[in-house]
């Protein structure tokens, strides 16, 4: 291993930009004769739209035009689309109601995008919005995601019972026959609670047309800009591709809520041409709280059935989804194809069912979340196997072992087949580095202290390195799931690495240019990573589902392979050999049994300057491509061991430990995988303790500012002791699995597990506030005095 | 935000009269309440009277047995002055931990006594120490001049001009943050004067920052954790919301209640 290649700890190159604020983010965009764009949003969570009358507002200064969804009718500018098809179980589409950017007839929650202002600034915009008279029709609103299907309120016409569809997966028959035959069956009812991403960068957009050439620009915080194009494109209908360039600057963080194309970014890019003028929106926080995609808000009911033994037989899964108030551009592929194939974890379960119902509320859009189903999945059967182990009188690391699956490939009942992996070695591992053996001793001195102290286990899985196009195709996705990469070499033997791949926080710019030093041999600085502009990078699909690595960087090694063929070709002519008889190593053309060598920096000059050889034979040049499609899925597996204490008094929860022992195959830097799994664990914490998006009755965002929706702090989380196992993945040549979604995925069920554990009862819900665990703690104290 | 006129007076003096020529003025201590609710335009005074260039205002002395603040001295100058941490620790230890290090250097004593935000913690040293709140018309006993959510005795146009505390011979604070905005959910203040002991809840009652009787009465006996003991404060009156409802926070008084003697006492 070289000191900046495969496997080497090196600094992010990315982050001098950033910590020096010379990072370029989209609000720092600004171009000339620029307007704001400002969006009078609906107070109501439900209501019909009687009149919009814009005539006072017009008339205010610095105001050049103001535009509601009549206008986007007008100008026949489609809806925003959903690009996943599911099926409901008789075989019919999903219901879907249409998405306009700016709301038609109706608005359907708070946030809704009633009208757009453009002025010469943002405060004139907002002066003017204010002036806007709406007359509302308020309706009742819908917003408990289990009572949805059952209000007499119907949000969209098309969907009746308020039901985007009931979805199912799995082998009904075989299922209730394996209950059926049961010696033991544990249930569970299980809410996952919604949550809000909050990226540090909020969104924005900056729409610009070019009246000469007729061609759109959008600047925007998007983690695929080549999917926000297409759907721009192709379904909303700004502009042919060829007129329409999407650029995703350095974006602050995104957690999925970037993947998605929003009314706002489709409104000032349509606008732009309409008052002539580059129009920015930027999001504030609060606008960020009612309008990002949120995520979760699933509300379960499971069933795990068991031999005598313990050995498992079967799982019976019924989930209601909340999707929101319209359907996010991935949304409905969250609750069923990124969930329910989740649902044997890390098992050997012969059977396995599972029904979704989606609903649609009055409450902000919901969509891929950090993790996306994943975490969901992952809560509902490490849930079910801790208290199963409970209720069977085992320790809850035996019954998993006892358990997990063994022998690879492994073919689950849910469509995943799992490659590889070693589940026992990553527990022994987590037992280990969390003193496992200790933790009696150390809960006898918590108890001593008036504490209670709990200990919970996470055995996750997930299939990440999203995905064959093939395999996504056949379960109604709208895109293929491949990736792009162009390796451009110049004359003196610098590189840049186009991908489609999109970095907003993972470290592209340093993890990408090691592969390329370490596969080429050449310096770490030479190499630049050009990535989120779709004039420099033809084509690409984006970053989400810890896909990168696994897929972006798959397709950067192809078309390595390829420079280095070429390369090997101008090395025979410059060195007089036979292309057969050259070799390429540590950034050296040799020729086998001799010492006479081309380093790849002067290859790289032989091929543009192509003295030596005529360009009929050979093209000069050293500029290659590839795409790269997945065989399968990756899975990345690993087992999080949460031990903590809690104070009876106050409530009060205190993670003490924390041990992470991740699968993640082969890692190219140890530190950034490592940062990326900090992360996701203070993510997963933050939902299980912290975190919860809470609408009233009325459809009001009740936590829509830091005030009173909880993120994680530092001293809210323990010092991670992070180890990894290695089995490397057979399904790319890197043998990536991916890591980015992890922790998130991990953490929730062993926060939760630890303080079941501790409280000695499963009476609790996410997040576990001070006040929650309290509650629950009194019950557990007045047991304790009973016995 | 919308508009406004900003003025910068250099004496409270002046401060006062500008706040009673122009319309609609609003005084500007530390801001770090008046300026967010204006960027929400959830405020919109006409004209802003900063008061951080009153010399006057500011400054923290001892002057016989009290202790006297200038109302635009920062939390962080109360937290770090060897004064206060030698006369009322209690003091300092409250001020150098409200909201965060921005807050701290900015944030006042006399914008929070003021603001009277029901889940500030000067309120609860005010109350429990017996202090004088000083105005450029008149002196104030605690008791009279917090008087409702967000409410004070204070007329229109009235500036305090610095805070008065007797010095307690013992003294504590502590206080349950709320897990989100880390304001106090519960604070408790906890001072024995001579006899005298006084026990200020803030963060927890429907109407602001009030006192405990019960359990004044039962440290009066002996001023110890134990005296505390199987006392309960009664959710009646108590705040509710998404956080903490109103049982919960009348639990946390008499555990809040419990760690101040404790700190006062030196048992913390």
């Amino acid at each position: 291993m070289s000191a900046t290649g495969i496997g080497a700890p090196v600094r992010r190159k990315e982050d001098h930009r950033f910590i020096t604020g010379q990072g370029r983010y989209t609000d720092d965009i600004n171009r000339p004769g620029q307007a704001h764009a400002y969006f009078l949003r609906s107070p109501h969570a439900h209501a019909t739209l009687k009149k919009i009358d814009t005539k006072a507002a017009a008339a205010m200064p610095g105001v050049l035009g103001i535009f509601t969804g009549d206008d986007l009718a007008a100008d026949k500018v489609g809806g925003l689309i959903c690009g996943w098809m599911i099926h409901n179980k008789d075989g019919s589409p999903m219901r879907a109601g249409p998405h306009p950017a700016l709301a038609q007839g109706k608005v359907r929650y708070v946030g809704d995008h009633v009208a757009v202002v453009v002025a010469e600034t943002l405060a004139q915009a907002r002066d003017a919005a204010e002036a806007i008279a709406v007359d509302y029709g308020v309706l009742p609103a819908v917003v408990d995601t289990a009572g949805a299907a059952k209000s007499k309120t119907q949000i969209h016409a098309e969907a009746p019972d308020n039901t985007v569809f009931n979805w199912h997966l799995g082998d009904k028959a075989a299922t209730d026959a394996a209950f059926k035959a049961a010696k033991h069956v544990t249930k569970l009812d299980i809410v996952n609670n919604r949550l809000v991403p909050n990226p540090m960068e909020p969104r924005a957009a900056v729409g610009d047309y070019d009246q000469g050439e007729g061609a759109f620009t959008l600047y925007t915080t998007s983690q695929n800009p080549h999917v926000a194009r297409l759907v721009l494109s192709a379904f909303i209908g700004i502009a042919p591709e060829n007129k329409l360039r999407v650029i995703a600057p350095d974006v602050g963080g995104g957690f999925g809520s970037k993947i998605f194309i929003y009314a706002e970014e489709t409104v000032c890019v349509w606008v732009a041409k309409k008052v002539g003028r580059p129009v920015k929106w930027t999001s504030d926080r609060t606008e960020a709280f009612l309008s990002d995609a949120h995520g979760r808000d699933h509300v379960t009911h499971a069933e795990l059935a068991m031999d005598g033994e313990g050995k498992m037989l079967a799982m019976r899964v019924h989930t209601t989804a909340n999707l929101g108030a319209y359907l996010s551009t991935f949304s409905s592929s969250v609750p069923t194809y990124l969930y329910a194939p989740l649902l044997s974890g890390q098992y050997d379960i012969p059977a396995i069912y599972c029904e979704v119902d989606a609903v649609y509320t009055n409450t902000a859009p919901v969509d891929a979340y950090r993790g996306a189903g994943r975490p969901e999945a992952t809560f509902v059967v490490e849930r079910l196997v801790e208290v199963a182990a409970r209720e069977l009188g085992k320790d809850p690391a035996k019954f998993r072992t006892q358990n997990f699956v063994r022998k690879f490939p492994h073919q689950t009942p849910v469509i995943m087949m799992y490659d590889t992996g070693n589940y026992s070695a990553s527990l022994k591992k987590a037992l280990e580095t969390i003193d496992y053996k200790g933790f009696p001793k150390r809960r006898r001195d918590s108890g001593r202290a008036g504490k209670l102290r709990g200990i919970g286990f996470s055995a996750y899985i997930e299939a990440c390195g999203i995905a064959p196009s093939a395999a996504v195709g056949s379960l109604g996705a709208g895109v293929g799931l491949w990736e792009s990469a162009e390796v451009r070499v110049n004359p003196i033997g610098t590189i840049e690495v186009l991908t489609g791949s999109h970095s907003h926080g993972q470290g592209h710019e340093t993890t990408f240019a090691q592969l390329v030093s370490d596969r080429l041999g050449v310096p770490l600085e030479n190499v630049s990573i050009v990535h989120g502009d779709t004039d420099k990078v033809q084509m690409g699909m984006g970053t989400y589902g810890s896909r990168s690595g696994a897929v972006g960087m798959s397709a950067i090694f192809k078309a390595i392979d390829k420079v280095i063929a070429k390369g090997k070709k101008v090395a025979a002519y410059v060195l007089e050999a036979d292309e057969a008889d050259i070799d390429f190593k540590d950034g050296n053309f040799t020729v086998k049994g001799t010492d006479r060598k081309l380093d790849f920096g002067s290859c790289a000059l032989q091929a543009y300057v192509a003295h030596k050889f005529n360009g009929q034979d050979l093209e000069p040049g050293l500029k290659e491509g590839a795409f790269y499609d997945p065989t399968n899925f990756t899975f990345p597996a690993g087992v999080h061991v949460c031990e903590l204490e809690i104070d009876p008094d106050t409530g009060v929860t205190r993670i003490e430990r924390w041990a992470a022992v991740d699968d993640f195959g082969n890692v190219i830097n140890p530190m950034i995988v490592e940062g990326q799994v900090h992360g996701g664990i203070a993510q997963g914490v933050g939902q299980a303790l912290l975190e919860g998006a809470r609408y009233n009755a009325d459809g009001q965002l009740v936590t829509a500012s830091f005030m009173d929706y909880c993120m994680p702090r530092a001293d809210d989380l323990p010092s991670f002791e992070v180890g990894m196992t290695v089995t490397p993945c057979p399904s790319n040549p890197l043998g990536i699995k991916g890591c980015g979604e992890a922790g998130a995925i991990a953490a929730p069920p062993a926060v939760i597990n630890a303080i079941t554990d501790a409280l000695g009862h499963e009476d609790i819900a996410m997040p576990a506030t001070p006040q929650a665990v309290w509650r629950a703690a009194q019950k557990t104290l007045s047991r304790m005095a009973a016995e | 935000m919308y508009a406004f006129t900003y003025h910068r007076p250099a004496t409270a003096r002046q401060a006062a009269s500008l706040l009673a020529k122009k319309e609609d003025a609003k005084l500007l201590a530390g801001g770090h309440t008046l300026l967010p609710t204006m960027k929400q335009r959830l405020a919109s005074p006409g004209a802003l009277v900063d008061l951080s260039s009153c010399a006057d205002l500011k400054g923290i002395a001892r002057k016989g047995r009290n202790l006297v603040i200038g109302a635009m001295t920062t939390h962080a100058e109360v937290a770090s002055s060897p004064d206060v941490q030698e006369a009322i620790p209690a003091l300092a230890y409250l001020a150098s931990h409200i909201g965060d290090p921005h807050v701290r250097h900015r944030g006042t004593i006399g914008g929070s006594v003021a603001n009277n935000d029901p889940a500030a913690d000067y309120p609860a040293a005010l109350l429990a120490l017996g202090a004088t709140v000083v105005t450029n018309k008149r002196k104030l006993p605690a008791e009279e001049f917090f008087s409702g959510l967000y409410e004070t005795a204070l007329d229109e146009g009235e500036i305090i001009v610095k805070v008065s505390f007797p010095v307690a011979s013992k003294a504590g604070y502590a206080k349950f943050r709320n897990p989100a905005s880390r304001y106090a959910l519960v604070g408790v203040f906890v001072a024995k004067r001579g006899g005298e002991i006084a026990v200020a809840v803030t963060g927890a009652g429907e109407g602001g920052v009030f006192r405990w009787p019960e359990a004044e009465a039962a440290l009066k006996a002996r001023f110890a954790g134990k005296s505390l003991d199987g006392l309960k404060h009664t959710a009646k009156g108590i705040n509710g919301d998404i956080h903490a409802d109103a049982e919960y926070r009348a639990h946390l008084i008499g555990v809040m209640a419990g760690q101040a003697v404790a700190q006062a006492t030196g048992k913390a």
